[in-house]
């Protein structure tokens, strides 16, 4: 146990018991604390404006964020190893969950995310963007690293089924960021570069593959993406109108609850998938740079906690957290900018919606936890 | 398991993992500045084209039309008024069962299927915020059963429209005119800004030649819309400014009896006010009611109008043009006295025909058996054509023209309603141009009592009585006198009109001649309308006249037994009062109506007594 003294003493070294802020003590990142509040706090400006001034609506919003802060603090109290032990577990009964939805999908009928569990509603894709990733951390973490062959085909597996099932749920959004979760954990493993090479080039020949498994409506979207302007008031609509929200907003935007793309109701999903948009028209170039700062900023701490992190799960499993946290910001922005397709990926903290924002923040608890619990780690 | 952990190289994996995550981060960072550059792509580059396509998006433009101006009499009483007219109207997302709300409505007020019918194609072109008219223009007694019934009918209301409204009707129609649906040829001709909004426009009368001061200016309302174009709050009102007032010279009462008192018959009476050149009377009976032109009038009725032999569309004041007969006697008597070729003193005598020199033919005077010696006074008195024969030959044509010129016939009086005919003073030149022909010594003759080429229009007749009543000073006659509301009212000016040049001669004494005579015609014992001044307190100058009809009814099909009626001659009478004074100017002409002196004096008498007192 030599090892395990010379870790007390190194913390002894960094921080004096004195210094060891609350915030510590209770398992919470200040950075990142700071950050995700910070946006929370953009967010609920914006929604103000977005959603017409509707006290009613922040007060749903502010009881889902003070639920979700709730499960950040609760994951966060969690040492990394428990959730490293329970991961398969988790994994295991996300994806019977997602059999089950489909299976009620079957009996009723077209699509079909929710499980009604009476008293509320709960989807369990949501489960699988923690989840997915975990358990591609959780298998990886004992190999050796690169992955050989064989692990790397078991991590996609891990990969592959639930975002299957997601897919044919169908939610391709989701299905794809659970995939891109888990991507970025076996891409942090240290995926040899040609194996990554060879894996995109099948992906580009799967392409065609998935557009014949693709719903109808999956496809108007990425054909609508392609040429907006080719349906102008049908499936085109919502990014044309995002678009004039956006560059009329101009350098510093037109001004808090001032944005007409909004508030004449030109702008569709204002308070949720489009709000961006909102933003944009309203607080203009300046503001869009100082928010993305600040996406940016909790990003690089997320991979600071990763580099930081002392296990292989731990590391995998924050890089991929971090990872999709930015894939959520970059599909969204893009979606409302017009340079990808539209899918139904909000905006982290800021879209009005509960689900997700649970999920979000109950990864930034894992997250914390993983930072807040380095120095414990084997005591 | 532990075995794995023992291969596992620690530090190789770290390395390769910061490696990794730099990696990442860098992609972070490009894919940030990527999604930046594309901001500023289109909150930079392309902020102005966006900007204004938001614009388009928000703001709508809807026209505030403005009121017309309201038309007066000079007393102040509405001849043309802005009413509102009440229409059913649905808004459709107000009312929770539309189907069945129609139904009903179409029950209480037996709608029939073209009106419903057509509510429903209105329906599917409007949005469901706005209100779709179901019926027409109802009556009080449909308004007041809405009324008792609205509770039935959330979403269902009766909203108020202005409608041109002319309450003297067929009275004043031939003036005021009327306001219908604005045409494609006027639509070409129109100030589109003006008439945003507004989809009536002056056809004819008052209402046409004033439109540019009835119309106003309108107004606009910019307003914020939502997507679905449902206002959600005003940017900026700019209210119209409402068409000017007008007050007309017309008396509506004198108006009024002058057109009762032509009774059945057909005809025009003009009434002008001398020193100012207000038109007090201007009637051309028939008249019509202008009202159903407003709101478009229905082919049959219309036809019914245009085919009828009464012809009450045709404005006999402005473009009736008759023979002036005998009433143009006092002017070339005036002629021969300017141009010295009779005395007032001289004496004709009329054997009851006149001859041409070297012809066979006779140009006979209405007296058979003639009027004997016959001096100015006599003549005119008496109308005695032998008299007027022998002068016009002796002035000849081509001074008869000049000097019937000044009096204002065979041009238009400028008067401010638009359409006017000039009538027809003929001359060597006109005959020359208008037929190819040379002029004939007999046509001078005929000249001279009126008959011949020569036409006036009632208007023209009136004209002229005002110039001789104000021995020479010109008169300019108009129906509109002030510009405005009566307190901050403009004079109106009529079009230039030269006061200063005045019609010859200059010898006072020569005016008074022909005056005296026309007063004779009135109070003498043997004039040709004595009935009308015997008891007046004032003295009253005129002239009857009888012009053989054969211009009118021309067009008109023939008909057995309107031949007789319509080929009766027109019955003339034009006159002046007070002789010393003159204040009014009288000229009234009786379609078919026999001899001037007992149709058509006793209704200048009527205006006489009206204007001036008994």
């Amino acid at each position: 146990m030599a090892n395990s003294s010379y870790r007390s003493i190194s913390f002894n070294q960094q921080g004096q018991a004195g210094n060891r802020s609350l915030l510590q003590k209770i398992h919470l990142d200040g950075p990142l604390l700071l950050g995700l509040l910070a946006i929370s706090a953009v967010g609920f400006l914006i929604l103000y404006s977005a959603g017409g001034e509707n006290w009613g609506l922040l007060n749903r919003q502010l009881i889902r964020l003070a639920v979700a802060f709730g499960g950040l603090f609760i994951l966060a109290q969690i040492p990394p190893h428990h959730l490293r032990r329970y991961t398969p577990i988790l994994f295991a009964i996300g994806i019977l969950l997602l059999i089950a939805v489909l299976v009620m999908g079957e009996v009723g009928k077209g699509a079909q995310r929710w499980l009604d569990l009476g008293f509320f509603r709960f989807q369990p894709s949501e489960m699988l963007k923690l989840a997915t990733p975990m358990m591609v951390a959780w298998y990886l973490a004992d190999r050796p690293l690169p992955p050989n062959w064989k692990h790397l085909f078991f991590a996609v597996l891990f990969i592959v089924i639930p975002a299957f099932l997601i897919a044919r749920q169908p939610d391709l959004g989701t299905a794809l960021l659970v995939a891109s979760s888990g991507a970025a954990a076996i891409f942090l493993a240290g995926i040899r570069w040609r194996i990554l090479l060879a894996i995109g080039a099948s992906l580009g020949a799967l392409l065609p593959v998935l557009w014949h498994f693709m719903r109808e409506y999956q496809k108007q979207r990425v054909l609508t993406f392609l040429n907006p302007e080719n349906d102008p008031l049908g499936a085109g609509y919502h990014i044309i109108q995002s678009k004039i929200a956006i560059g009329s907003g101009g350098l510093y935007g037109k001004g808090w609850l001032n944005g007409t793309q909004s508030h004449l109701e030109f702008l569709p999903e204002r308070s949720t998938d489009f709000i961006f948009a909102v933003f944009a028209e309203e607080f203009g170039l300046v503001g869009c740079i100082m928010l993305l700062t600040l996406y940016l900023l909790i990003v690089s701490r997320c991979i600071y906690i990763s580099i930081k992190a002392q296990d292989t799960y731990s590391r995998l499993l924050a890089g991929a957290l971090g990872m999709t946290f930015f894939i959520y910001v970059f599909v969204n922005i893009g979606m409302v900018i017009g340079i990808l397709p539209v899918v139904g990926v909000p905006l982290p903290l800021v879209s009005y919606g509960g689900t997700s924002m649970v999920t979000l923040l109950a990864g930034f608890g894992i997250l914390m936890s993983i930072q807040t619990h380095r120095k414990l780690l084997s005591t | 398991m532990f075995q794995n952990v023992n291969i596992k190289d620690n530090l190789k994996e770290n390395r390769l993992f910061l490696n990794r995550s730099i990696f990442l981060f860098i992609v972070v960072l490009f894919i940030t500045f990527g999604l930046i550059a594309r901001l500023t792509y289109l909150q930079v580059i392309g902020h102005e084209h966006y900007a204004d396509l938001a614009q388009d998006n928000r703001v709508k433009m809807a026209p505030l039309p403005p009121t017309r101006g309201i038309i007066y009499d000079r007393s102040g009483k509405i001849l043309a008024e802005n009413r509102p007219v009440f229409n059913l109207e649905i808004t459709p997302e107000q009312v929770p069962n539309l189907d069945k709300t129609v139904e009903e409505l179409s029950t209480l007020f037996a709608l029939n299927e073209q009106t419903t019918k057509r509510f429903h194609k209105l329906r599917q072109r409007s949005k469901s915020f706005n209100s779709i008219p179901l019926k027409l223009r109802l009556s009080d007694k449909e308004v007041a059963i809405f009324a008792a019934n609205r509770p039935r009918f959330p979403g269902v209301d009766i909203h108020a429209r202005l409608m041109r409204h002319y309450p003297y009707k067929e009275l004043t129609a031939h003036i005021v005119g009327y306001v219908g649906r604005i045409n494609e040829k006027e639509l070409k001709s129109i100030d589109p800004k003006t008439y945003r909004g507004t989809y009536q426009i002056g056809k004819n009368g008052v209402e046409k030649t004033y439109e540019a001061i009835l119309h106003g200016q309108p107004g606009y309302l910019e307003s914020e819309v939502n997507v679905q174009g449902r206002a959600i709050n005003v940017i900026e009102r700019a209210p119209s400014l409402p068409g000017k007032d007008l007050r007309l010279t017309i008396d509506i009462e004198m108006q009024r009896i002058a057109y009762d008192a032509l009774g059945k018959k057909n005809g025009a009476v003009i009434a002008v006010d001398i020193k100012t050149g207000d038109l007090l009377t201007f009637v051309s009976k028939p008249g019509y009611d202008p009202n159903p032109f407003v709101y478009g009038i229905d082919h049959k009725s219309y036809n019914a109008l245009q085919h009828s032999h009464d012809r009450p569309l045709f404005n006999r004041a402005l473009r009736g043009q008759y023979p002036p007969g005998s009433t143009v006697k006092p002017f070339i008597g005036l002629a021969g006295l300017r141009y010295s070729v009779i005395t007032a003193k001289q004496k004709n005598f009329c054997p009851g025909y006149y001859q041409l020199p070297n012809l066979e033919h006779r140009y006979r005077d209405w007296k058979k058996w003639g009027h004997g010696p016959v001096d100015l006074d006599i003549a005119i008195t008496q109308s005695c054509d032998v008299y007027f024969y022998d002068l016009a030959l002796t002035l000849g044509i081509d001074r008869m023209h000049e000097y019937l010129t000044l009096f204002g016939f065979g041009q238009r009086t400028g008067v401010d309603i638009l359409g006017e005919k000039r009538g027809l003073l003929p001359s060597r030149d006109w005959k020359r141009k208008a037929r190819n022909q040379a002029w004939f010594p007999g046509e001078t003759l005929i000249t001279g009592i009126g008959q011949g080429f020569t036409l006036v229009t009632p208007l023209q007749l009136a004209r002229a009585t005002a110039i001789m009543a104000s021995r020479g000073k010109n008169v300019q006659p108009h129906v509109v006198k002030t510009i405005g509301t009566d307190l901050n009212s403009v004079p109106f000016s009529p079009p230039a009109v030269d006061q200063a040049v005045t019609t010859p001669p200059k010898k006072s004494i020569l005016w008074q001649q022909v005056i005296d005579a026309m007063t004779h015609v009135i109070h003498g014992a043997r004039g040709t309308a004595q009935s009308i001044g015997k008891n007046s307190s004032y003295k009253i100058a005129g002239k009857t006249g009888t012009a053989q009809v054969f211009s009118v009814g021309q067009e008109d099909e023939y008909d057995e037994e309107e031949i007789e009626e319509r080929l009766r001659d027109h019955a003339l009478f034009i006159a002046f009062a007070p002789v010393k004074e003159p204040k009014i100017a009288i000229a009234v002409i009786v379609e078919n109506g026999g001899h001037g002196g007992s149709v058509a004096a006793p209704i200048a008498g009527k205006l006489f007594r009206k204007y001036l007192g008994d």
